[in-house]
């Protein structure tokens, strides 16, 4: 079995086992596991409006799993995309409610203020990486924390003490009619556009320039690309500073398409995190990335069906994602035992 | 209100609140010590949390005040139970060790509301009936001033965790056994020449510190939450964390930094009825115990450094 079938068979292989053990929770708890993920299949596709809604919810997994992606393939383990995207959310429903300006003008301004934030966040991490080899897992956890808590006391500030931000102007705002008519009034905006253009980037950026030539090589061997004359530090920087910029991008989609402002949050949203997931899930390529946030993301959508629908606990979604996530990462016990089967077959022949 | 009365308010509740961190942290530094991370101390504190509400809602009436107790022992079980699947993963499977600490964060949060919502029809449960609760240390409690302030009001798990990390550093700085765990976390292949079971040393010691982090879930859902919801435990875990990386992956040093935290988080949560600190805005008081991790890390309170394996998966034969 060549390697590039091994590669797209253990992710194949891990959403089904994570299914599977899914199927096996619903039926030991006393549901009827079919009923359990028809409910789910119709909360991703039952009409134009749960479509409309899967796509708002595909979104910001996009960004999220960019993030730690691109981090990752310079060796940089983010964990900090939660926080980097908090930040990302609270400066785009800033700008956007702060300022009157064209259309034109004041959506890309916003964009860029929230991935000025988002990237600020990460910079800190990756200053830490850098200089002081302070290792960035532990950093950028911290940072999700001082994110949260800081985020909830500006929006105080910029509220002038109440639970939420004042609602963005009409001219920052991704809504847009074409799309409300045509899905039944789902919060389905202009984002996506967004994700797709910078999956393109993400790519572009990794496969056709220098610099990402030289991201990649340090996430290769850092040594190495030191001896051949790469800054090193430098790299590790700009990577956390591009992965931050990403999240804070998913922020904004939050706050100028499905949400519109940003309330105070009693705890994580929990995108960040699931950005590990697809990131991993995708193999870290940026369509690779694209497949695995449209796959968890109609997950978590679909999920919100269930119970209505077949009485299951919403968390049956996330169970199943934390699986995949095992199973992914325990790749070498997969690949072991499809290696195991090639062979036998191979005898066979 | 005094300076006295201020500290008189404010130290027990400090340790009162840290008794959760004390009992996580070492368990984290059980599991790093012998080079494997777990960031899924969250995760399994949750687990312990939700578990002992249950057993203690289900079995209050049959063991009275022994219930809390009985709840620790469950927690730890399930905590041993959660902390198994890292442990595959991580050991035997060669998985990242964070990526599997950050499936397992996920898998307990999910488990916990899943098994809640199961039950009781709810995301949050009732309160239990069958609580820790306080009492007064005799003759200790008679000591001018130290009295009042350590030895009145005292939560028996407070001691239990304290006593926890003398027993820690006892085992890890002065057995066979904690050379062994320090061995597998700083040079396996050294220490698998030796003839050291590095597998078997760090399942041990990951199932450890599930069990510590069980009892702390438990801890903290049974004497500070009383109950349990989706939000119970969060972000505890990631605080025990750190509290084992300011205290230098150092039982007693754990110990201090999550009294430190337990502070810090005392302080944010009475520190309205405080004069001078309910000035401070409390956003800084939340902020406190990972800015001041952060700065440890960076090494400005002085360098701290990590076991060398800590984070690499041991396999056999290679260099």
């Amino acid at each position: 079995m060549s390697k590039r079938v091994v590669n797209i068979l253990v992710p194949l292989i891990s959403i089904v086992l994570g299914l599977i053990i899914g199927a096996i929770v619903m039926a030991v708890s006393g549901f009827n596991p079919m009923d359990g993920y028809i409910a789910l299949w119709n909360g991703i596709f039952m009409d134009t409006y749960t479509m409309g809604e899967t796509v708002r919810q595909i979104t910001p997994y996009v960004f999220a799993g960019l993030a730690v992606a691109f981090a990752f393939r310079t060796g940089l383990f983010n964990i900090g995309v939660e926080g980097q995207l908090i930040m990302g959310w609270l400066a785009a429903a800033y700008v956007g409610q702060a300022f009157e300006l064209p259309t034109f003008i004041h959506i890309p301004l916003a964009l860029l203020a929230a991935a000025a934030a988002g990237a600020l966040w990460a910079f800190i991490p990756g200053l830490l990486k850098a200089r002081l080899q302070v290792h960035e897992v532990i950093v950028t956890i911290m940072m999700n924390y001082i994110a949260l808590h800081v985020a909830n006391a500006l929006i105080e500030v910029i509220s002038g003490g109440a639970e939420r931000t004042p609602k963005i102007h009409e001219s920052a705002s991704l809504r847009s009619e074409f799309f409300e008519s045509i899905t039944d009034y789902s919060r389905m905006h202009w984002g996506f556009l967004i994700a797709l253009l910078v999956v393109i980037l993400m790519w572009f950026i990794l496969e056709k320039t220098t610099r990402g030539y030289e991201l990649k090589a340090v996430g290769f061997n850092q040594h190495a690309s030191q001896y051949a004359g790469m800054n090193v530090k430098k790299n590790i920087v700009l990577s956390m500073i591009i992965s931050g910029a990403f999240a804070g991008l998913g922020g904004a989609m939050e706050a100028l398409g499905t949400f519109e402002n940003m309330s105070k949050l009693h705890g994580f949203t929990g995108i960040g995190f699931d950005g590990i997931a697809v990131a991993l899930l995708g193999a870290n390529q940026p369509f690779g990335v694209l497949l695995g946030a449209i796959l968890f993301g109609s997950l978590k959508n679909g999920g919100l069906n269930m119970p209505s629908e077949a009485g299951v606990p919403v968390e049956v979604v996330s169970i199943v994602i934390a699986l995949v996530i095992f199973f992914v990462a325990s790749g070498y016990i997969i690949r072991v035992a499809l290696e195991r089967f090639s062979k036998k077959k191979k005898e066979v022949k | 209100m005094s300076f006295l009365e201020v500290l008189y308010f404010i130290i027990p509740s400090a340790i009162f609140y840290a008794a959760p961190l004390i009992m996580t942290a070492i368990g984290g530094v059980f599991t790093e010590r012998s080079g494997v991370v777990n960031i899924g101390l969250e995760g399994i504190m949750i687990i312990g949390a939700a578990s002992s509400i249950i057993f203690n809602l289900t079995f209050a009436d049959q063991f009275g005040n022994l219930t809390p107790w009985l709840g620790l022992l469950v927690g730890m079980v399930l905590g041993i139970l959660l902390s198994s699947i890292l442990a595959v993963a991580a050991v035997s499977l060669r998985a990242d060790q964070t990526v599997s600490g950050v499936a397992l964060n996920m898998l307990g949060l999910a488990v916990a509301v899943f098994t809640v919502k199961m039950l009781y029809d709810k995301g949050q449960t009732d309160s239990i009936t069958e609580r820790f609760s306080r009492f007064d240390i005799p003759i200790l409690s008679d000591i001018p001033i130290i009295g009042k302030m350590l030895f009145v009001d005292v939560y028996a798990t407070s001691i239990l965790a304290i006593v926890i990390a003398f027993i820690a550093w006892f085992i890890i700085y002065k057995t066979p056994f904690g050379l062994r765990i320090r061995a597998v976390g700083e040079h396996p292949m050294a220490a698998d020449t030796m003839g050291v079971n590095v597998t078997k040393m760090r399942y041990i010691a990951v199932m450890i510190s599930g069990a510590l982090g069980g009892i702390g879930g438990a801890i903290y859902a049974q004497a500070i939450s009383g109950n349990y919801s989706a939000t119970t435990i969060s972000g505890q875990g990631f605080m025990a964390i750190a509290a084992m990386i300011f205290g230098k992956w150092h039982p007693l040093g754990a110990l201090g930094a999550a009294l430190f935290f337990g502070f810090a988080q005392a302080l944010s949560v009475i520190g309205s009825s405080i004069p001078f600190i309910k000035d401070i805005p409390s956003v800084y008081l939340f902020i406190l115990p990972y800015v001041l991790t952060i700065l440890a890390l960076a090494g400005f309170i002085g360098k701290a450094n990590a076991p060398k394996a800590s984070g690499v998966p041991y396999i056999k034969g290679k260099r």
